[in-house]
C-alpha cells in the first residue's frame, strides 16, 4: 500500500514538532526515519498510526485520503505500528496477547487463533510457544510476537520504532530477514532509527528529519557523511576555548559496569578532575542516564568502583545522600518529576536546600534569601511563585541556584533542553563560573554544538558501549555524529586522548 | 472559567446544596419529612446544654484522629489504618489500667499512665503499618486495612476472653472501671472531661504549627508532593514517612486513650466508633489544610450527635448523619475536580 503525508503539521504549545511534513512512501519499500533526539520522528510515526492528530495536513493511502483518529482506526485501514517498549501484557499467555484487539464475538476463538499463529510464525521461522506467559520472553521475541499480531490484525504498512534496542545480534538479523522477506510481499515498511547502520543494512531508502522539518532523502548506496550532515547541520566553526587548568581529580572512576533495564555497560573508566567539564554524548537510552545516576550513587554498578578526592574516599555502594554530603551534585532532566516539588513556592525550595538549623522556619529570613536568590539568579518569578508556574528556563535557573556551594562535582542531565539561547547561554555561563572556581561537570546532552562547545572532554555513548575519554578540539560534528550513530568504533582504541 | 477565590467558593456551596439535595432526597425516599428531620438534628445538637457537650464529648476524639491524619496525608499517605491504631490505643489504656486499679495509686497518675499506655499502643501499630510499606513493600491502604481486622479480632478476643466479666462475657464489653478512675467531668456537665479537650485543642495548634511552620513539616510536604525531587534534594524520605505515621499513631493512640478514660470507662467492641474513618472524610473536605479542620470535625461531631435522636423522634435511623457527611465530602471533592478539569481546558484554550 502506498503512504502519503501531505503537509503534515503538528505543534505542542510553541514547540513545532513536525513542520509541514510530505512525504511519499510507495509499496515493497523499506524506508527509514532518521533524525536526531526531538527531530520529530516519533511524532510523525505517532500521527500515522492515530496516537495523536495532526493540526493539519492530510494521510492518504493508495491516493485515498483517510481520517484516523485513534490506533484502533489505524490498524482497521492496515497501519500497524510496533513501538519502541513492546506494547504487550505481561501477566498474559501469548496466544490470548495474541487474540487482543482481534474484533467479533463474545467469545474468541482460540483453535483458530492459535493455527494462524502457528502457520504465521512457521512463516517467519519464528519458535514462540504459544501457550508460554509474554513476561517469560525476551524482548526480541515479545517484538516477534507483536509483528505476528499486527500482521494478523492485517497490517499492510508496519511502522517499526527503533527496533534494534534491546535484542540480541542473532535477533536483530531475524528480524531484518523478516522485514525484508515482508518488503519484497509488497508491505510498507517505516524503520525508524538513529542506527546509521542498522538503515544502510536494511533500508531501500531513508529521509532525514532535523528540528521538526524534512530534510531530504536519500536511496543507496548511502553516503554517511551527507546523512550525519543532513541529521545534525553543517559544522559550526568552534570558538576557540581557553586552555583548560586541570586541577586534581575529583572523581575516578574505574572499570564500572552497569546493568540497566535494557542496557548494559562493562567496564568505564574516567578521571574527572576539578575545573574540567565533560560531556556524554549519545542518542537517549543509549546508557548515558545510567552512567550518569551512578556516578551520584542514585543507581548501584554490579562491578568497579568510584572514588571522590584522589582515591581518598571510596563511594562504591554507597547512597545518593552520602555522595550529596561529600560535595556531588544531581540535576535531573525532568525539572517538575524529579528536581522541583510542583506546589511548593520558590521560597520553600530555598528554605529545603539550604542547612537547616533550627526548628521553627525563618519566614523573614527565608523570604530575603530567596529574594537575594531570584535577583542573583535573574530568576522571572516572586518568591512566592509556585514552581510550576516558572517557564522551563526559569525552573532551570531555579535549580542552578538552589545548589549549594561550594561543590565538587555537579552531574547534569540535559542542562539546556527545550530553553532559548538567552537561558542557554546564562545558565552556561553559571555553570562555567563554577568550574572557574573549581568545580567539575559531567553533562548529557543530544545536541552536539553543545557538546563540542562546553565540553573539555567527550564520552560517546552508542548501545552501551562507552568510547575513552575524547579531546573536544580535536572532535568535529560529523565524527561526533558518525560514532553516535555506531560508526568508527574499531579505529578507536588508538587515539583516545590523555585518560 | 478562572483559578479565583470566588470560584472556589462558588464551588463549595454548589457542593453543600447538592450534599443537602441528596440527602434530601433518601429522606422523601425513606418516607420523612426532609424539613422535620434537619430541624431535630439542629436541636438534637445544640437545643440543650447537655446535647452541646455531647457534641465536644464526640468532638474530641475525632479532632484527634483528624489531627493524626492531617499529617500522614501531608506526607502523602492514606493511613486507613488508624481504625486499629485507635482500637490499639483503646486496648493498650485498658490493659494499663487493668493492671494499676487496685494498684491503690494516685488516680491521676493511673489516668497518665493509661494515657502513655494508649499512645504506646497506637504508635506501635502506626509504626507496624509503616514498617510493612518501607520495608515489606505493602501499600499502606492493603496493610492498614488488615491491621484494622487484626486490632478488631484482638479486641473481641480480650472482650470475650481473658478480659470477660465476670460471669458470662457479653457484647456491652468489659466491667467498668471504679469512678475514681474516670476522667474528671466539668461541674454542671453529666460527660464533658475538661482534660480530654485541651489535649485535642492543643494537639490540633501542634499539628498545625508543625505543618505551617516548622522544618519538619515542610520537608513532610517536600516528600509528600514529590518524593522523587525530595530525594534529590537532600531529604531522607523513607524515614519522614515512618516519622508522620508514628505522629499519627500517637493521635490515635490518644483518641482510643480517650474512649476508654473518658467516654466508656471501659473496653468495648466497637471502640474505635468509626472515628478513624470519619476522620478520613474530614481531612479531605478541608482539603488537608490544617487551620480548617478543628470547625469542620465540630461540625460532623454536631451532625452524629444532632442525629442520635431521630430513630426516637422520627422513626429514622440516626446513620442520616453519616449520608449528610458522606455525600459532602463526596460533592467537595467532585467539585475539586471538576473545577480542576475546567481550568485546564481554559488554560488550554487561552
Amino acid at each position: 500500500m502506498r503512504v502519503e503525508l501531505r503537509g503534515i503539521t503538528k505543534c505542542f504549545g510553541s514547540l513545532r514538532a513536525n513542520d509541514n511534513i510530505s512525504l511519499s512512501v510507495p509499496p515493497s519499500t523499506i524506508e527509514g526515519v532518521l533524525g536526531e533526539n526531538g527531530a520529530g520522528k516519533s511524532t510523525l510515526m505517532k500521527i500515522l498510526s492515530g496516537f495523536y492528530s495532526p493540526d493539519s495536513g492530510d494521510i492518504l493511502l493508495d491516493g485515498k485520503k483517510v481520517k484516523i483518529d485513534a490506533p484502533a482506526d489505524a490498524i482497521r485501514q492496515g497501519i500497524g505500528m510496533l513501538h519502541q517498549d513492546p506494547q504487550d501484557f505481561p501477566p498474559l499467555k501469548v496466544i490470548d496477547d495474541f487474540i487482543l484487539g482481534k474484533k467479533g464475538g463474545l467469545l474468541p476463538n482460540r483453535k483458530n487463533a492459535a493455527r494462524d499463529f502457528r502457520e504465521l510464525s512457521s512463516r517467519f521461522d519464528f519458535s514462540i510457544d504459544p501457550e508460554t506467559y509474554v513476561d517469560s520472553l525476551t524482548v526480541g521475541e515479545r517484538q516477534q510476537l507483536e509483528i505476528l499480531r499486527l500482521l494478523w490484525l492485517g497490517a499492510r504498512i508496519l511502522i517499526l520504532d527503533e527496533p534494534t534496542t534491546g535484542i540480541s545480534l542473532p535477533q536483530k538479523e531475524k528480524l531484518f530477514a523478516t522485514l525484508k522477506k515482508l518488503a519484497s510481499e509488497g508491505m510498507t515498511i517505516l524503520f525508524v532509527s538513529h542506527k546509521l547502520e542498522d538503515v544502510e543494512a536494511l533500508c531501500s531508502r531513508a529521509t532525514v528529519l532535523r528540528q521538526g522539518k524534512l530534510i531530504g532523502s536519500m536511496e543507496p548506496p548511502f553516503d554517511t557523511r551527507v546523512l550525519v550532515e543532513m541529521m545534525f547541520g553543517k559544522e559550526v566553526p568552534q570558538e576557540p576555548k581557553t586552555q583548560l587548568q586541570v586541577g586534581t581529580t575529583v572523581l575516578s572512576v574505574k572499570h564500572i559496569d552497569l546493568d540497566g533495564i535494557r542496557i548494559q555497560i562493562k567496564g568505564v573508566n574516567l578521571q574527572v578532575r576539578a575545573g574540567e567539564v565533560i560531556g556524554l554524548a549519545g542518542m537517549e537510552g543509549s546508557g548515558q542516564t545510567l552512567f550518569l545516576s551512578a556516578c551520584a550513587g542514585l543507581s548501584q554498578p554490579v562491578g568497579g568502583s568510584f572514588c571522590l578526592d584522589e582515591e581518598e574516599k571510596e563511594m562504591t555502594g554507597r547512597t545518593y545522600h552520602e555522595f550529596r554530603k561529600k560535595g556531588v551534585a544531581y540535576l535531573p532532566a525532568a525539572r517538575l518529576e524529579q528536581a522541583l516539588i510542583p506546589g511548593l513556592s520558590l521560597t520553600e525550595h530555598f528554605i529545603l536546600s539550604e542547612g537547616m538549623r533550627g526548628f521553627f522556619i525563618d519566614r523573614k529570613k527565608s523570604e530575603e534569601l530567596a529574594k537575594s536568590r531570584i535577583s542573583l539568579f535573574n530568576i522571572k518569578g516572586k518568591p512566592e511563585s509556585t514552581v510550576e508556574s516558572l517557564s522551563g528556563g526559569n525552573q532551570q535557573r531555579a535549580l542552578l541556584a538552589l545548589m549549594r556551594d561550594p561543590l565538587k562535582l555537579i552531574l547534569v542531565e540535559h542542562p539546556t533542553r527545550g530553553l532559548d539561547i538567552e537561558s542557554t547561554i546564562y545558565i552556561w555561563g553559571k555553570l562555567k563560573e563554577r568550574c572557574a572556581r573549581g568545580t567539575a561537570i559531567v553533562f548529557i546532552s543530544s545536541d552536539l554544538d553543545e557538546i563540542l562547545k562546553y565540553s573539555d572532554r567527550v564520552l560517546v555513548f552508542f548501545a552501551g558501549k562507552v568510547t575513552p575519554p575524547l579531546d573536544a578540539n580535536t572532535l568535529s560534528v560529523e565524527r561526533l555524529g558518525r560514532l553516535i550513530g555506531g560508526k568508527d568504533w574499531d579505529t578507536l582504541g588508538t587515539e583516545a586522548a590523555h585518560a | 472559567m478562572r483559578d479565583t477565590r470566588s470560584s472556589r467558593i462558588l464551588f463549595q456551596i454548589g457542593a453543600i446544596l447538592f450534599a443537602l439535595i441528596i440527602t434530601t432526597l433518601v429522606l422523601f425516599l425513606a418516607g420523612a419529612q426532609p424539613f422535620a428531620a434537619y430541624k431535630y438534628i439542629v436541636l438534637g445538637a445544640v437545643g440543650s446544654w447537655d446535647v452541646v457537650t455531647n457534641v465536644l464529648v464526640s468532638w474530641v476524639p475525632l479532632l484527634l484522629a483528624t489531627s493524626g491524619l492531617l499529617v500522614t496525608f501531608t506526607v502523602g499517605l492514606w493511613n486507613i489504618g488508624i481504625e486499629g491504631q485507635i482500637t490499639l490505643g483503646a486496648i493498650f489504656t485498658t490493659w494499663a489500667m487493668r493492671l494499676l486499679q487496685n494498684s491503690g495509686w494516685n488516680p491521676s497518675l493511673i489516668l497518665v499512665i493509661a494515657m502513655l499506655a494508649g499512645i504506646l499502643g497506637g504508635l506501635l501499630w502506626a509504626l507496624l503499618a509503616g514498617a510493612l510499606k518501607t520495608f515489606g513493600g505493602v501499600n499502606e491502604i492493603f496493610g492498614g486495612l488488615g491491621l484494622n481486622f487484626v486490632a478488631t479480632a484482638l479486641n473481641i478476643w480480650l472482650i470475650f476472653g481473658p478480659w470477660k466479666r465476670p460471669g458470662v462475657a457479653s457484647m456491652s464489653g468489659t466491667l467498668p472501671f471504679d469512678r475514681s478512675l474516670w476522667m474528671p467531668i466539668a461541674v454542671g456537665s453529666s460527660r464533658l472531661t475538661p482534660a480530654t479537650l485541651v489535649i485535642a485543642i492543643v494537639g490540633i495548634i501542634a499539628v498545625y504549627a508543625m505543618i505551617e511552620g516548622t522544618y519538619f513539616g515542610l520537608k513532610l510536604k517536600a516528600v509528600g508532593r514529590n518524593p522523587k525531587s525530595a530525594y534529590i534534594m537532600g531529604i531522607p524520605t523513607w524515614q519522614h514517612m515512618m516519622a508522620s505515621f508514628a505522629i499519627c499513631g500517637v493521635f490515635a493512640g490518644l483518641a482510643g486513650a480517650v474512649q476508654v478514660t473518658a467516654v466508656y470507662h471501659r473496653l468495648i467492641p466497637s471502640i474505635s466508633s468509626g472515628y478513624g474513618y470519619l476522620g478520613l472524610m474530614v481531612a479531605m473536605l478541608v482539603g488537608y489544610k490544617a487551620s480548617l479542620a478543628a470547625p469542620v470535625a465540630l461540625f460532623f461531631a454536631a451532625l452524629n450527635v444532632g442525629s442520635i435522636q431521630l430513630p426516637i423522634i422520627l422513626k429514622l435511623d440516626s446513620s442520616l448523619a453519616g449520608v449528610l457527611q458522606g455525600t459532602l465530602v463526596l460533592f467537595v471533592i467532585l467539585g475539586h475536580g471538576v473545577r480542576a478539569k475546567l481550568l485546564k481546558k481554559t488554560k488550554v484554550s487561552s
